[in-house]
């Protein structure tokens, strides 16, 4: 007769995988509906679209592996790197777009590296980089106009028909992102003259700053669930905004601090997206430099690089190198001191 | 010369011992021209014309030449080969030599090809030597083909195209339009593509031999049954 026998300590916590990647999804959904709101019905579109791929891929390369497909479907981390991709894609992104990057990232960032838990890079931002890398044009003009400023918003009907290719896009529909805007108008005018675009609303950027606070207040929940750490997003904010108020004081060399924080996908790779336990640091000192390096290189690719914005690089050359970050920024073990003299100390050097 | 040999050297070249997917040798040409097939076809007969001709020099002068300075005779031998091909590819195919570039002078650095000659062609004589070359390149070249396939079809969504390069005017009609109105998928196209592509054929392979492998093991042991009596009662000890 066999005994399952476990030592202590008996005691479970309440988080589980699938709770926390729930309470993950269901955070994400203020920012959405207020994309929705300010953007239309892309990206909830997208949210959808991707998630159905993602279980699709998730379920085929679980039974090719011969693993428990109930058991890894039902620990929702498929949905939340599809929840992920739908969020940030462009809203007008075609079909395709979606489709590639969602089954590459569930079967090649995830699955071939050994699935959940085993993969070294953030697979919504593989599976993001990808496209990038691949459909410049598709990634690049089917940013969504925010629809204050349309007289004649797409209806639901006509958003499905442009992303499944029935229709052509009208050009009124879609526009450059206010980063994009900025970094390409500043060469030849003043801020003055750049912000007067309107979508850049009251000063920073219209509708994407109300995206970036909705991710905010869902962030700031999961931190008070203790489902992320604070010393990512925090690292990632600092990261980003101390070049920005050192180097880019000058709103007429660069964009000012406002617009990096509220723009593009800044709150959501804060909160969402560099939290990823997989991939990301593990120490509590090691996340801290972990969310710093994302932030100083988004702002170094946002202000000297070709992309108007660098979340997806910035998150993968961050995966690179958290393994060793890791490695430097292992704690002290409880009870036991470093030795400052003798020859314990002289070893370690 | 036996041909159970030959034929073992054959299997070697082609699959068992297969430069690009089990030695992993000359990736950089591998990875960096199989964006077509026609890319990738050019500098597999190349490579292969120059591996096949290195061989069976230096099998012809393995007795001549003292063992502390054999490595830079091969060099030598490989060098002068690879120009002759640059030259022919610069006489023959011109448009071709000019898409590759670099590649072409680079075959020289292949070290499939310094390896075969260091590791078989030396210690052995023409016949084998030569079959060995031919092979490998074959091996290469087959390697070559498959990359540039896939890549083309997911990257350009054609098969075949521009093998007028190599063929001549009649081959003008070869190209296959794989998939119609289809966006450029550079990821494919790019050298990381390659890299993925590459990872995938060597996968391919393995799962083909752990196929084979099984199915053999599997033959082995029905037949020790057949042979065997078979206890049927009585309790073992």
């Amino acid at each position: 007769m066999a005994l399952l026998t476990l030592s202590s300590p008996h005691a479970k916590g309440p988080q589980r995988t699938s709770t926390m990647m729930r309470w993950v999804i269901a955070m994400t959904l203020p920012g959405l509906f207020m994309q929705t709101l300010f953007f239309g019905w892309g990206n909830l579109h997208n949210v959808l679209w991707c998630t159905l791929v993602a279980i699709a891929c998730e379920a085929a390369v679980l039974k090719l592996r011969k693993r428990p497909i109930g058991f890894f479907l039902n620990d929702y981390s498929a949905v939340v790197t599809a929840v992920l991709l739908g969020i940030a894609l462009p809203p007008f992104a075609p079909w395709w777009v979606s489709l590639v990057a969602t089954s590459f990232a569930i079967i090649f960032a995830k699955h071939i590296y050994g699935g959940m838990g085993y993969n070294p890079f953030n697979p919504a931002m593989v599976g993001y980089a990808l496209v990038l890398v691949s459909f410049p044009v598709a990634m690049t003009t089917n940013w969504a106009t925010p629809l204050p400023l349309l007289e004649q918003p797409a209806s639901l009907l006509d958003t499905l028909n442009i992303i499944w290719g029935q229709i052509p896009i009208t050009d009124a529909l879609t526009g450059a992102t206010p980063l994009d805007t900025y970094k390409h108008e500043i060469a030849h005018s003043l801020s003055d003259t750049v912000l007067e675009n309107p979508i850049f609303g009251a000063g920073f950027s219209l509708g994407w700053e109300w995206v970036n606070l909705a991710f905010l207040a869902g962030g700031l929940v999961l931190l008070a669930l203790k489902v992320i750490p604070w010393q990512t997003p925090v690292g990632l904010l600092v990261g980003l905004a101390i070049p920005s108020l050192l180097l880019g004081s000058d709103a007429d060399q660069t964009a000012p601090l406002v617009i990096h924080l509220l723009s593009g996908a800044t709150m959501l790779a804060a909160f969402f997206i560099a939290t990823d336990p997989v991939s990301s640091c593990t120490t509590t000192r090691g996340r801290l430099i972990y969310g710093f390096g994302i932030g100083l290189l988004t702002y170094i690719i946002r202000a000297y690089g070709s992309y108007p914005d660098a979340i997806a690089f910035s998150v993968l050359l961050m995966n690179f190198a958290a393994p060793l970050i890791d490695v430097y920024t292992q704690p002290r073990t409880y009870g036991y001191v470093d030795a400052k003299r003798g020859s314990k100390a002289k070893e370690k050097n | 010369m036996a041909s159970t040999e030959l034929n073992t050297i054959i299997k070697n070249g082609l699959w068992s011992n297969n430069p690009a997917l089990v030695q992993v040798l000359g990736l950089c040409p591998l990875l960096a021209v199989t964006g077509t097939v026609v890319n990738a076809l050019g500098l597999g007969l190349a490579t292969t014309l120059v591996l096949l001709s290195s061989n069976i020099a230096v099998s012809l002068i393995r007795h001549f030449v003292a063992d502390s300075v054999r490595l830079p005779a091969f060099v030598m031998i490989i060098a002068s080969l690879v120009t002759c091909a640059e030259l022919l590819m610069q006489a023959f195919t011109y448009e071709l030599y000019e898409i590759l570039g670099i590649f072409i002078p680079l075959i020289v650095t292949n070290c499939a090809i310094l390896g075969r000659a260091d590791a078989f062609a030396c210690k052995n004589p023409v016949l084998p030597a030569a079959t060995d070359g031919l092979m490998m390149g074959l091996g290469f070249t087959a390697v070559l083909l498959v990359l540039g396939a896939l890549r083309e079809v997911i990257g350009q969504g054609t098969l075949f195209t521009g093998m007028n390069l190599i063929f001549g005017d009649m081959a003008l009609t070869w190209e296959i339009q794989v998939f119609t109105d289809y966006p450029n998928f550079l990821f494919a196209i790019l050298p990381p593509g390659a890299f993925v592509g590459m990872g995938l054929i060597i996968a391919l392979k393995n799962i083909i031999d752990q196929r084979i492998e099984t199915n053999r093991a599997k033959e082995e042991t029905q037949k020790t049954v057949g042979n065997k009596r078979v206890r049927v009662t009585g309790n073992v000890a």
